[in-house]
């Protein structure tokens, strides 16, 4: 199936979840990474269960924080 | 490496973080690299979630949008910016714990003194290193 990660598509194999192409994708400290499939934001908690389809547009967005 | 920012941009951020006082404000950096220089094209004055005088977190809807608008343009995200409301420019163990991309630039202004004070850095495993800027 063919995904659009982070702007560039790209062919993966069927029957993939969200964590599962962070690991494809040799995401750094997931733990770290808000992830949206289509504009929507997947709960890092649902991360193991949410499946990908062809066509879906996916983001992985570093949090960026800080404190004084 | 030398980073260089317009001086609309220098004073955009500087308002931007005057405008959130007395917490802390924040927003993303885009560009280019030239080489050796890091050229910023775009700054985008973006919402602190956190809501704080000590902390910041750029709000992800705000984020998202931003990377797409960077995408449209042909910009590379290049960091992120944001406001020390009372304390010097320069990164706190906080920032440099969450200062996750080491490729990133990372521009910190002051308003602890009567004029604003921007630095930049880059910060890798813990390491911080100042960069020089150029404003105008």
């Amino acid at each position: 199936m063919k995904l659009t990660v982070s702007g560039n598509v790209k062919e993966y194999a069927g029957g993939l979840t969200v964590r599962k192409l962070l690991e494809l994708e040799q995401v750094e400290t997931p733990e770290y990474v808000t992830v949206s499939v289509n504009d929507e934001f997947i709960p890092t908690g649902d991360f193991d269960t949410a499946a990908l389809s062809d066509g879906d547009s996916v983001e992985f967005l570093y949090f960026m924080g800080g404190g004084r | 490496m030398v980073i260089k920012i317009k001086q609309a941009d220098y004073e955009a951020i500087a308002a931007h973080a005057r405008s959130a006082l007395p917490k802390e404000a924040c927003g993303l950096i885009a560009g280019r690299d030239e080489g050796d220089t890091r050229v910023i094209e775009k700054v985008y004055l973006l919402t602190n979630a956190d809501q704080s005088r000590e902390h910041f977190s750029i709000d992800p809807k705000e984020q998202l949008a931003a990377i797409k608008d960077m995408r449209k343009d042909g910009l590379n995200p290049l960091g992120n910016f944001h406001s020390h409301p009372e304390t010097p420019a320069r990164p706190s163990e906080e920032d440099i714990r969450l200062a996750l991309d080491a490729k990133a630039s990372y521009l910190i202004l002051s308003l602890a003194e009567n004029s604003p004070v921007l630095k930049a850095f880059s910060i890798e495993k813990g390491a911080v290193i100042s960069v020089p800027l150029e404003v105008g």
